[in-house]
């Protein structure tokens, strides 16, 4: 008998080969107020695979990220217009509900937000508990399971009871990590997540990409090159609200189509 | 050593080497450069100097103040205490009576309940507001409504005390409190002819009265949340209520406890609107619709008639009042510690 698993196995590396989307954004564009930020971005992202967007300050990486789970038009006075559609249903399609939005697209702040007066465990279930879970058993199966998978598991097992506050930065970030893991969300979106971190608990935040994309599809904002290069399968470079280039990381770092890229890249930027 | 020493000593560079220090001991040939550099130092110094000395001498007079008043409530109270001794502890104030009776337990009463139930009453309401004019309100309404609010503060209490007499002691004595009997008569706590001029009625129009307070000071609370913490509900997909119970409301609940504590000090130190509504009668009350008095009340109606022994007590009925107010202050002050400790954000 063939083990259904082991026929899934073999015919992954296929579909590594040509993904299917799963967030393709189009004729995006943004604005904070009368001031246009984003200008006709066109992106397909593909499924289960790590995408960097990179671009210097300012250039609306975050103001993108944050159309992809309706964050941006919580903003007064902030619009949005063109397509963002997820798993081929457009999430700003009229009658879509920004909140479900939200819990089906997890997101992961530049600093780390753990809510202050909640313990460890707590900080984990809080999105659960917004979606209603009450019973003990499944509320704690699912704060383990989300704290291994945020690789943070070992290092707060036997404090789980302790404020969230009262983490390392680095644990802050991958206790985020946890909760926004911890409703199972389809994509995860990351907006600088280790800017303000140190080096160690950057690579342990990295590795954790890395195997996360097996299950889910990430995207993240870095100024950091070298974590684009080493972390994503992808990478958009964006520049003054216009998407200028998308491919393959590797490609976009050594053989980029456009000037501009190649000068950001390589770090002559004028 | 003589004298204190000073923040940096008068001649050295300051402690930051920065970029000011290093090019201040540049050496000679920059001579104006320098004095110049030197002067801005000195101005500085002498800036912070003058600072810490005001602030210094303003928390010094503040003290003092305090000392001063507890000192002479003291002295002018103390011929009460030495006459009237255990008599403070009885359960009627009469003065006039015959003997006269100086029992202060019903005023204590008096004050703690209506103030207790005023801040019942109000903080609810009070939270509501901070909510929905940070959270919850379209910002066009946001300003109106409060600076409605804060214009409700600035009312003098006197003419709450107006309205609750001709409107709203009627209003209750009329339309609510015969509903209330009928329906929760059976507790005991609306037993007896209903007035209008009751504890009830003065909790009331001091719940009012404290709203605007709270409500003021619970909402710049509320704002000052990090736009961090409401994002983080936010992504996890909660709806704004949602947001305000999971994050904002945590978040800012030491503060939310101080503006309830500031509500409950004017509650218990406001007197001429409790005056004018409660019906001044000195005994123990068991039904919130019965009159009482509270200590301001009584100071208030009776200050300008007492002498002797009586003026005494009512100095000595002030220091009880501080003392209730201090001990309560004390008991919000350890709360709010462990609050803080509990929830331990900067
Ligand atoms: N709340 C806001 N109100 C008005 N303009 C804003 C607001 N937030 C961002 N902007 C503007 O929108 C543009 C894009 O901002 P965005 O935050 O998306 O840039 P970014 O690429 O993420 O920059 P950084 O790398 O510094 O985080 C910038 O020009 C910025 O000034
Ligand atoms: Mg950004």
């Amino acid at each position: 008998m063939v083990d259904p698993a082991v026929g899934a196995r073999r015919t992954a590396p296929a579909l590594r080969e040509t993904p299917s989307t799963k967030v393709a954004i189009g004729g995006l564009r943004a604005w904070f107020g009368s001031k246009q930020v984003l200008s006709d971005i066109d992106l397909d992202l593909p499924a289960l695979r790590a995408i960097a967007i990179i671009g210097p300050s300012g250039c609306g990486k975050s103001t993108l990220i944050r159309t992809v789970n309706r964050m941006h038009e919580l903003v007064r006075g902030a619009r949005v217009e063109g397509r963002v559609v997820v798993d081929g249903h457009d999430i700003y399609a009229p009658g879509v509900d920004a909140v479900a939005v939200r819990r089906r697209i997890g997101m992961v702040f530049q600093k780390p937000n753990p809510f202050p007066t909640m313990s460890v465990g707590g900080n984990v279930a809080a999105g659960l508990r917004l979606n209603g879970v009450r019973d003990r058993a499944v509320l704690d199966a699912a704060v383990e399971k989300a704290l291994r998978q945020a690789a943070l598991w070992d290092e707060v097992k036997d404090g789980l009871d302790q404020p969230g506050v009262a983490l390392s930065g680095g644990q802050q970030q991958r206790l985020c990590i946890a909760r926004a893991l911890a409703v199972g969300p389809e994509v995860l979106l990351l907006d600088e997540p280790c800017s303000a971190l140190d080096p160690i608990a950057t690579s342990k935040i990295e590795d954790l990409i890395t195997e996360l994309k097996e299950r889910l599809t990430i995207i993240m904002v870095t100024h950091n090159m070298q974590q684009a290069a080493r972390v994503a399968d992808y990478t958009a470079f964006l520049y003054l609200g216009k998407l200028i280039e998308f491919d393959r990381t590797r490609r976009i770092f050594e053989t980029p189509t456009q000037e501009l890229t190649e000068k950001y890249v390589t770090g002559r930027f004028g | 050593m003589d004298g204190p020493t000073p923040i940096f000593p008068t001649d050295a560079p300051p402690p930051s080497g920065g970029p000011l220090g290093s090019s201040a001991q540049e050496g000679s040939p920059r001579k104006g450069l320098r004095g110049l550099l030197l002067r801005a130092l000195r101005g500085r110094r002498l800036g912070d100097l003058v600072f810490v000395n005001l602030t210094r001498s303003a928390a010094v007079v503040v003290v003092g103040l305090v000392v001063g008043i507890v000192a002479s409530l003291m002295i002018s109270g103390k011929p009460a205490f030495e006459a009237i001794g255990s008599g403070f502890l009885g359960p009627e104030w009469l003065p006039g009576g015959q003997p006269p009776r100086y029992g202060a337990l019903p005023l204590v009463w008096g004050t703690l309940v209506t103030a207790g139930l005023a801040l019942l009453l109000g903080v609810p309401v009070a939270f509501g507001i901070a909510i929905v004019l940070s959270e919850l309100a379209p910002p066009v309404v946001r300003t109106p409504l409060s600076i409605v609010i804060e214009l409700l503060a600035a009312i003098p209490s006197v003419v709450y005390g107006l309205w609750g007499i001709f409107i709203l002691a009627p209003f209750l004595r009329d339309s609510v409190y015969p509903g209330l009997q009928a329906t929760w008569g059976w507790t005991g706590l609306f037993g007896g002819a209903a007035s209008g001029y009751s504890v009830l009625t003065a909790a009331i129009l001091l719940a009012i009265m404290i709203i605007p307070t709270v409500s003021a000071i619970s909402r710049e609370v509320l704002r000052a949340v990090p736009v961090a913490q409401r994002e983080a509900a936010l992504a996890l997909g909660a709806t704004p209520w949602e947001v305000v119970r999971m994050a904002v409301l945590p978040y800012g609940r030491s503060g939310l406890f101080g503006a309830s504590v500031l509500g409950l000090a004017r509650a218990i130190g406001e007197t001429m609107a409790v005056t004018m509504v409660i019906g001044n009668r000195n005994a123990f009350f068991s039904s919130l619709l019965q009159p009482a008095n509270t200590i301001p009340s009584v100071l208030a109606n009776e200050v300008f008639e007492a002498s002797g022994t009586h003026l005494s007590a009512l100095f000595a009925l002030g220091i009880i009042l501080f003392l209730v107010a201090l001990t309560i202050n004390i008991f919000a002050q350890l709360l709010l510690l462990r609050l803080r400790r509990r929830g331990a954000h900067a």
